[in-house]
């Protein structure tokens, strides 16, 4: 019972966000402890320990074992399982390159094999394999099929497809404009920009961690933590009303969460000024505009002669700038994040008479 | 007679499966199918290679370094068989499926009532979600071994294009069975459109777009209205998503499969060090 509760409780948005961002990058300051072969044994029974034991619980089975969160659970071992396996690769090659020796694909990169029989076998063993998985998941798990649409009837909660609810999630700090339009407009673009802001010639066709340690940082940062485990959180941890629900916690249509939160404007206007809010909405916000341009104008050449000065000499201004401001807009999320946690802060630039909320 | 008799005991004591196998491979409808014939010494495997419109995607020799699954994962090649698996299910659920109001419900209702040991659809509704991870995970391998790097820039675009394809394949699926899960997760999708800056109704700057006293974006000619062909989630939504999810989407990304392939190749084949 404590046990089930203390999980409930560390499960929460913003104790799990903060854990895993700080356990990622601890982790990826100290490669060489965190991706052993042990530490991953301790991880994965520890996981399976978890879910075989969490089963018993009716609620928490009620929701993993809904037909199409199955999937998901699948991909909460997968990913970690690649995370781990892709930085041990690394870690391995790293230590090579210290000693001097080769790394692990330059042993084999002069060969060259003929591809039938190698790799034709291989692709066929791996296609038999998976139409095995395949039948047999579909044999023993029903696909969803609940009743009739009615439009005047909608679920609570109402969620989008599980591989859109990191954008969901996004709804509880930004704006629809924001997290449903530009932010994933924003991640398109940011993805096509990467092999033209990355000009470090090193790491290309093996793994590393050492020679790309920025890259993959900031790589690892935005899909592990704003994607996948928001992803997640959204599936498994959101109830009715959008609320949050831990894992043993039933899904109660009726719980409340107090509604405090409170706009930027307020905050200055009425308890640092105690003068009340001005009319003319431009007045009224001229703080949070102040905030947002700031971020979004003053800081990449402030970075640019301070914390990331050497990227501004090798990347030249345009690649810079770029990279900046991907790089801002996607630090806006856990920025709005750490803002809502702390302070209730709602809107930084709230101006509803025109869907202009930050 | 006898003669006929002696001779056909004689031809079955000499059967033997190799014999078979030997006729088979001598017999001209085989030799016009393979020309190559099994390849069994390194000069045919090489020429089975060049001659085979579906193994040409490979070339004849390849670095080692690159076919071990611990480089790669296997994922991308994994996603394109899962391609293929829900291109041949979905022609499938296309015989039975109506895209209407009226049938769409019922035809999936009928699939999973009346068909005795039928999978299709499971297989179809798996596949698709296991297609989003596996891209994941290729993007995610393709990232880790640095592998858009130079000369591999344009491909790893194609590869994000092909991305959100899949995404929007799998999205516009989830509106077909016409059932509750279906249309709410379809409407909590799109409600997003809506509030795209100055084209959806409610997105910010739209309000500024009018001629004289009239909006030229309302809840009937915004973004959202173009994606749902109707103003809530109806009849013409069920139509677009279905011509979009059986015909127009996996032609384009079937078309950009084949130049991400080919550009595979010629790039230089699965990144290495150098
Ligand atoms: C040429 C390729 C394809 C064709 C002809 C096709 C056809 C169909 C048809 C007729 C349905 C309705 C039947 C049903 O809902 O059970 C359907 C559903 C669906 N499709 Fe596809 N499809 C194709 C490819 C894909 C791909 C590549 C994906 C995902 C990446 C996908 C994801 C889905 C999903 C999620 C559903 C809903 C499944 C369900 O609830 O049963 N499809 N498809
Ligand atoms: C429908 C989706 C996709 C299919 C079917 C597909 C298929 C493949 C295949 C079969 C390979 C050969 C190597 C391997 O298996 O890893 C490959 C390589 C590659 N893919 Fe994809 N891919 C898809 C999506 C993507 C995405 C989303 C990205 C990146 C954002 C991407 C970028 C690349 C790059 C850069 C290579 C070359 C890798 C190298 O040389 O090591 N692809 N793709």
């Amino acid at each position: 019972m404590f046990i089930k509760e203390f999980i409930n409780a560390i499960t929460a948005p913003y104790f799990l966000i903060t854990a895993a961002g700080i356990l990622l990058f601890v982790s990826l300051k100290y490669p060489g402890k965190f991706y052993t072969n042990r530490s991953a044994l301790i991880v994965f029974s520890g996981m399976f320990l978890f879910l075989g034991l969490s089963v018993i619980d009716p609620n928490f089975r009620k929701i993993v074992t809904k037909p199409d969160n199955v999937p998901i659970v699948g991909m909460l071992f997968l990913i970690p399982f690649f995370t781990w396996f892709a930085l041990r690769e690394a870690v391995r090659n790293d230590q090579r390159t210290a000693e001097g020796k080769p790394l692990i694909e330059q042993e084999e990169t002069a060969d060259k094999v003929l591809t039938w029989p190698d790799l034709v076998y291989t692709e066929l063993i791996c296609m038999v394999v998976l139409t095995v998985i395949l039948i047999g998941w579909s044999m023993t798990l029903e696909a969803p099929l609940e009743e009739p649409a009615n439009p005047s009837a909608s679920p609570n909660p109402s969620k989008a497809p599980w591989y859109f609810l990191g954008l969901q999630e996004m709804l509880v700090y930004f704006d629809p404009w924001l997290a449903g339009v530009v932010f994933p407009g924003l991640i398109i673009v940011g993805l096509m920009a990467i092999p033209y802001i990355d000009t470090n010639p090193k790491g290309n066709g093996y793994f590393t961690l050492k020679e790309r340690k920025w890259e993959i940082s900031t790589f690892l940062f935005g899909f592990l933590i704003l994607w996948i485990l928001l992803v997640i959180l959204g599936t498994f941890l959101r109830g009715p009303n959008w609320n949050f629900f831990g894992p043993y916690e039933f899904w109660d249509i009726h719980k409340l969460e107090a509604l405090v939160n409170v706009n930027l404007s307020e905050y200055i206007w009425v308890k640092a000024l105690g003068m009340g809010l001005p009319k003319n909405p431009l007045i009224r916000e001229f703080f949070g505009f102040v905030a947002v341009l700031t971020y979004l104008l003053a800081m990449p050449p402030l970075l640019a002669r301070t914390l990331l000065k050497r990227f501004y000499n090798t990347l030249g201004p345009v690649r810079f700038h770029l990279m900046t401001f991907l790089l801002l807009a996607m630090m806006a999320l856990p920025i709005k994040m750490v803002l809502r946690w702390l302070f209730n802060l709602k809107y930084i630039i709230g101006i509803p008479e025109y869907f202009f909320n930050i | 007679m006898a003669n006929f008799s002696d001779r056909l005991k004689e031809t079955f004591k000499n059967l033997s499966p190799a014999k078979v196998g030997e006729w088979i491979q001598e017999s001209q409808i085989y030799r016009s199918i393979f020309r190559i014939g099994v390849p069994d010494s390194d000069r045919k495997r090489m020429l089975v290679m060049l001659g085979s419109v579906f193994l040409h995607l490979h070339p004849v020799k390849v670095r080692k370094s690159g076919i071990r699954m611990r480089y790669t994962w296997c994922m991308g090649g994994i996603t394109f068989f899962l391609f293929l698996v829900l291109t041949f299910t979905g022609l499938l659920l296309m015989f039975y499926y109506r895209p209407t109001l009226e049938y769409a419900y019922v035809d999936i209702r009928d699939l999973r009532e009346q068909v005795p040991l039928g999978i299709m659809r499971e297989i179809h509704r798996w596949g698709a979600h296991a297609m989003v991870i596996a891209v994941w995970l290729h993007m995610y391998r393709v990232f880790m071994t640095g592998s858009y790097k130079p000369p591999r820039e344009f491909n790893w675009n194609v590869g994000v294009i092909l991305l959100v394809l899949t995404l929007l394949l799998s999205f516009t699926g989830y509106l077909l069975p016409w059932d509750q899960l279906a249309i709410w997760a379809i409407t909590v999708g799109s409600n997003m459109a809506r509030a795209t800056p100055f084209a959806g109704h409610e997105g910010p700057g739209a309000a500024l777009l009018k001629l004289g006293d009239i909006p030229l974006v309302s809840n009937s000619s915004d973004a959202r209205f173009a994606l749902l062909g109707g103003r809530f989630v109806g009849e013409g939504a069920l139509l677009r998503f279905y011509v979009l999810h059986c015909v127009g989407l996996p032609l384009v990304a079937g078309f950009l499969m084949a130049i991400h392939f080919w550009r595979i190749r010629r790039d230089g084949g699965i990144s290495g060090p150098l």
